[in-house]
């Protein structure tokens, strides 16, 4: 019956529906009137419009039948823009049923006329909104205080004329643990629109009458009250211990988003309490946090990325509970790389063993991008736990036998980086060698590559091997060409009886016959330092000079970037591990901020790290004095892949160092380069124009991940390119091309 | 805060679409089919575009997808959504494509009560039930404003869970102890991971507002330095044939997290570990459990899997009941992985019956009763067609799914539950135990 021709009305429409539906809307009979309301109603669903309607749907509104009622009222919100003089017609009935006896209908009314966003009927708003802010019934009463948030949004200064925001901060202390968590919403809403305002001030009092109210309330305005809490600072300890207290009860709650805020609160005021009353309730928490693994895999995802966030402060909360991460069989993808990421940010000496075997079975597995994942996981341990470096090793050879191509390709490129760190796994080379004819990734490679030519002198057939790569050199990607030609000097350094006909041929083939600058400019560097007869030891010195150990491959987030996400926890922000502005709010509003916070994370990062400059400085200190040294850096960076204003424009040293080491991101041109490390390879792009000069000035890419991590992390694959193709450069002068991209970024959003 | 909640179909036709604020344009509705319905790839919940972040979850064969332009809540966006998905299944007993169109008037209804100005409201089922109901008859109550009076202080009122005026001839109280019990073993044998997620479930029929008070068999080392923890263990009676190492040798178990239901006053249970409430009439979940020492596991599982050349897999599965003789599993149902490209399969069984699904690429096996100690095995053969070309088989674990009653395999017991109410009635109690399957994993 009438079910049937409610769906019905999901066919394709017949002709004159809009006909049909008005002559039902007038209709004598009042069911044919409501039946034509909700047919009405499903037509705006399916996005017609059927604004035309507004007339004769407003006949409606003065009814007896909530439901009726209700449907008017939906059909008002979405069209009242539409037809804002005939919206003068309907205030009536909403000040009527604002004073009717019935609270469900005087709060409807009170709700509905606060999202009908008409200027008239702001001005009528005023009087019921008092009263209902005073009526005798909670559930009026809250929502009114959400009323006030929606008033706030429309006209401020009326908002503010009439006290209403006073009235709010007084139903702080209402009796009705609901309305206080709606007056504190509203309250915390206008605070965040307008904190000029000072509309949620938290004293002693209101303090108290939150806590009281937050173990009544529903779970919903827990998170409101615990939000507010955490962004509240304590007058001083003993209230922060205070807050602590009251809240850590909250860690037992059934929903997920109650127990991460309840955790946001207790992880930030736990700064100011005692070390040793802040370590009980780090071990309070961990518990809780291993329960969100286990539920529904959206709020996994958010629980693990946030988890990820606490780990990075506090890395051994989690020590014992390496099991819950395993990856289950049909677990998504996105969750399964969250867990590998924090299974290697928990591994430790004893917990090692376990997690090197689970990440062999992933290994085996054949989702090809997961299984890359997790033999990467395999080298981020080896490199974090030395304890560990031989069984990963091992694992590593097991795997490389298995001859899975993309394993093979992967497995190189984790093996190039443990040789960075350890010594003493030269005999493994042979092995690694015959899987050569398998490699076709330019990544995978030129890490081999890189290998032969680093243990040059313990290869006896290493000419034979780079031989047959100089033979193909012009078909080679200029990734893995520029490893070439590194490797044939490296060797010729080492053995120059082996390896002269080689080089001539390689530095021929790469000045003459190939058209890239970059490989053809670094041939020239090299044939210069071979050329100078002066003094034949300086050559070696610069270019078989002793690299400095990487310390790391995982990536971790700037210490300044980190407490503000701290602040975050649970959020948006807190998934994207991104500060909100590189994602909210206006496009022309966000640039700038993004660049600016951008900008001084880079240099902040360079004062408290200035171990990529001091790399570049160490590695060639035996020949040149430093600081000349950083700076040929800098220009053969920026002649190589800049191409654009010289760094000497810019004022700060340490952070220009930084910025050239970050590599690419300075490149404008093209605002893909601009996500490196969108994808998120403990290797990114920017990392391998650096790989390049690993021969000449030392390699600390990969040990300084969080220079390019600034840029976006992880998981922000998402993100539109205008926003994650942030540009460093744009300090003096932002490239024009730049803001144009924004702009039609923008553009493309005011669309919507 | 939430700037709309939209519903979608598998097509990605628009079936909610029901906007909090003024920047929730109708056309970002297509933005959604396009971005995420229509794009095939696997991806992350979460997709910003622009300042526009689109949250959704599949359920069934519709998306819910909740819209914000801010940087909003993730995790109670998404417990949101599941809360909404909860509700459509108690309103409609299924929350498909055919349940929303059948009654988007009660979705737009429902969602206007939950969800106000984008921030949610009460979202508990019985309350909404009161005023927000299938029948057309639900008016005569809510339009009477004294009914209504009522309803809105239960639905706003600290306990909005429970009326005031219910009434029992016969006052009962069952309680049913279910626990998933999770495995993964490795080929090897040796156990990877062994927990287990419990729930207990409580069905109250209990007149008044009667306050209870519920004892476990629990060791809650939560906070081993909270003092007043072990004023509850008195004697330990009533506690049957658990035996473990000597920490548990009193019978006790060591909860590693237990999560309550919001009628339990947590700040009680924080300082005195004594879990107290005001029952929801009906049935609720009380609290929610992990385990993960001294798991009992029902079913020890053997297998041998043998790949013969490229043609052929020859399985041999042993599985044998590790509990008490006298009780026994039901629905016991095994399944065998087996490699994409299988032609035929060969089965033999000491017991139940097994069969080849094609579509699942499983040899299922099924018990429809195990006594305990019972051992059976089963021998099968795969017979593979060839391939152009050569592609490894991922072995996916075998798994298991079963239940069993009166067993627990955390050895958790429930010691008490006291009914205190004014009239000071007499009420009868009930618990039942059972065993599940959670994800029951052996990799071979």
């Amino acid at each position: 019956m009438a079910m049937n021709k409610i769906r019905g009305a999901f066919a394709v429409p017949r002709k004159g529906e809009t006909f049909e539906l008005r002559a039902g809307l007038v209709s004598q009979y009042a069911y044919e009137r409501k039946e034509s309301i909700q047919k009405t109603i499903m037509a705006m669903t399916l996005g017609k419009d059927v604004s035309a309607l507004f007339p004769d749907v407003l006949k409606n509104i003065a009814t007896g039948d909530l439901e009726q009622k209700k449907l008017v009222y939906l059909y008002l919100m979405n069209y009242a823009k539409s037809h804002p003089d005939l919206c003068i017609l309907a205030v009536n009935t909403f000040v009527q049923d604002s004073e009717d006896p019935n609270p469900l209908i005087r709060a409807l009314a009170i709700r509905t006329m606060g999202c009908i966003r008409v200027e008239k009927m702001v001005d009528y708003m005023e009087e019921p909104l008092r009263k209902t802010l005073r009526d005798e019934s909670p559930y009026v009463r809250k929502t009114a205080a959400i009323c006030v948030a929606k008033l706030f949004d429309l006209n401020p200064s009326m908002c503010l004329e009439n006290g209403f925001l006073e009235s709010l901060q007084e139903m702080i202390g209402d009796p009705n643990p609901m309305v206080v968590a709606n007056s504190v919403t509203a309250l915390s809403e206008i605070q965040h629109s307008a904190p000029e305002t000072g509309a949620l001030k938290i004293t002693n009092n209101t303090l108290r009458k939150m806590l009281m109210a937050l173990n009544e309330c529903t779970e919903w305005g827990r998170v409101t009250i615990l939000s507010t809490l955490a962004e509240y600072r304590a007058v001083d300890v003993k209230e922060s211990e205070h807050i602590c207290e009251r809240v850590a009860p909250q860690f037992q709650h059934v929903n997920a988003s109650v127990v991460l805020a309840a955790v946001k609160v207790v992880f930030l005021h736990m700064k100011y309490i005692g070390p040793e009353l802040a370590k009980t309730y780090l071990k309070k928490m961990a518990p809780p946090l291993v329960t969100l693994v286990s539920s529904a895999p959206e709020v996994q995802y958010v629980a693990l990325r946030n988890i990820d966030l606490l780990l990075q402060k506090q890395p051994d909360i989690l020590n014992k509970e390496l099991r819950v991460f395993f990856c289950k069989y049909n677990d998504p993808p996105y969750v399964k790389f969250q867990k590998l990421e924090i299974m290697v940010r928990i591994a430790n000496d004893r917990n090692v063993d376990q997690l090197l075997a689970e990440l062999k079975e992933y290994a085996v597995e054949v989702d090809m991008d997961f299984v890359r994942r997790a033999v990467r996981a395999i080298g981020q341990v080896a490199i974090k736990i030395e304890s560990a470096s031989e069984k990963s090793v091992n694992a590593l050879l097991d795997l490389i036998n298995l001859k899975v191509n993309y394993v093979v390709q992967e497995a190189i490129v984790v093996i190039r980086d443990i040789f960075r760190k350890y010594p003493g796994y030269e005999g493994i080379i042979p092995t690694l060698c015959q899987c050569i004819d398998e490699l076709d990734e330019p990544n995978a490679r030129a890490a081999l590559i890189w290998i032969v030519g680093e243990y040059a002198e313990k290869i006896s057939n290493a000419g034979d091997i780079l031989g047959g790569f100089v033979d193909g050199f012009n078909e080679e990607f200029s990734q893995t060409q520029l490893q070439i030609l590194t490797a044939v000097v490296k060797l010729f350094l080492k053995r120059p009886d082996k390896a002269q006909g080689l080089v001539q041929r390689v530095l021929q083939a790469a000045t003459a016959e190939n058209d890239n600058p970059d490989v053809r400019d670094r041939a020239y560097i090299y044939w210069r330092l071979l050329s100078t007869t002066a003094d034949q030891n300086a050559t070696k010195n610069i270019i078989l000079s002793d690299k400095p150990a990487i310390v790391t491959t995982t990536a971790s987030l700037p210490p300044a970037l980190l407490e503000r996400l701290l602040q975050e926890l649970s959020t948006l922000s807190s998934v994207y591990h991104k500060p909100p502005e590189q994602f909210v709010g206006q496009g022309r509003f966000g640039a700038d901020a993004v660049q600016r916070a951008a900008i001084e994370e880079q240099l902040q990062n360079a004062r408290e790290n200035p171990l990529a400059a001091a790399a570049a400085a160490a590695a060639v200190s035996g020949t040149a004095p430093a600081p000349q040294a950083q700076n040929n850096v800098e220009n053969l960076l920026d002649i190589d892949f800049d191409g654009g204003a010289p760094a000497s424009a810019q004022s700060n040293d340490a952070a220009m160092g930084l910025e050239g080491l970050a590599g690419t991101p300075v490149r404008v041109q093209s605002p893909a380069v601009g996500v490196p490390a969108a994808t998120p390879s403990p290797a990114p792009p920017a990392s391998n124009n650096l790989d390049d000069l690993l021969g000449v000035f030392g390699d600390s890419g990969p040990s300084q991940p969080s220079s390019s991590g600034a840029n976006g992390s992880g998981a922000a694959n998402d993100l539109m390119n205008g926003f994650g193709g942030l540009d460093l450069s744009g300090t003096t002068s932002p490239p024009p091309n730049n803001n144009q991209g924004k702009k039609t970024n923008e553009d493309i959003l005011s669309l919507f | 805060m939430l700037s709309g909640i939209l519903i979608f179909n598998q097509k990605g036709e628009n079936l909610i679409f029901r906007a909090f604020r003024s920047d929730c344009r109708p056309r970002l509705a297509d933005i959604f089919r396009i971005q995420v319905i229509s794009n095939p790839q696997v991806r992350s919940p979460i997709l910003t575009l622009g300042s526009t972040t689109f949250s959704h979850v599949k359920h069934e064969n519709i998306y819910i997808v909740a819209v914000t332009k801010s940087n909003a809540n993730a995790a109670l966006i998404f417990e949101f959504l599941y809360r909404l998905i909860l509700l459509g299944k108690s309103y409609f007993g299924k929350f498909d494509e055919e349940a929303v169109k059948n009654n988007f008037v009660l979705i737009y209804e429902l969602l206007d009560e939950i969800l106000d100005f984008g921030y949610p409201q009460n979202t508990e089922t019985d309350t909404l039930k009161m005023y927000i109901t299938t029948e057309g008859v639900k008016s005569a109550i809510a339009n009477s404003p004294t009914d209504s009076s009522k309803i809105t202080m239960q639905a706003t009122g600290a306990q909005s869970w429970r009326r005031a005026d219910i009434k029992y001839r016969k006052n009962e109280a069952f309680v049913d102890v279910i626990e998933d019990v999770n495995l993964l073993m490795s080929a090897t044998g040796t156990v990877l991971r062994a927990d287990v997620n419990g729930q207990i479930v409580m069905r109250a029929y209990l007149t008044g507002t009667p306050e209870c008070k519920f004892g476990l068999n629990d060791r809650l080392l939560v906070d081993t330095t909270d003092a007043p923890g072990p004023s509850k263990k008195g004697d330990g009676g009533g506690i049957s044939g658990v035996k473990k190492t000597t920490r548990a040798a009193a019978g006790s178990v060591t909860l590693e997290d237990c999560q309550f239901h919001q009628c339990v006053k947590l700040g009680k249970f924080d300082a005195d570990r004594i879990i107290s409430f005001v029952p929801p009439d009906g049935e609720f979940e009380l609290m929610r459990y992990r385990a993960t020492e001294n798991v009992n596991l029902p079913f020890k599982v053997h297998p041998t899997v043998r790949e013969i050349g490229t043609t052929k897999v020859e399985y041999s599965v042993a599985i044998k009941a590790n509990y008490s003789a006298k009780l026994f599993a039901t629905n016991v149902v095994i399944r065998i992985p087996t490699p994409l490209n299988t032609a035929k399969t060969t089965e033999r069984t000491s017991q139940g019956r097994a069969k080849y699904e094609p579509e699942q690429n499983n040899i299922v096996w099924k018990i429809p009763r195990f006594s305990g100690q019972a051992e059976f095995v089963l021998n099968a053969e795969a017979t593979l067609t060839s391939m152009t070309h050569q592609k490894a088989w991922s072995r996916p674990p075998i798994s298991l799914s079963f239940s069993l009653l009166m067993f627990t395999s955390s050895g958790l017991l429930v010691r008490y539950l006291k009914v205190f109410e004014k009239n000071n009635y007499s009420s009868v109690k009930w618990v039942r135990y059972m065993t599940r399957a959670g994800s029951y994993e052996i990799r071979f």
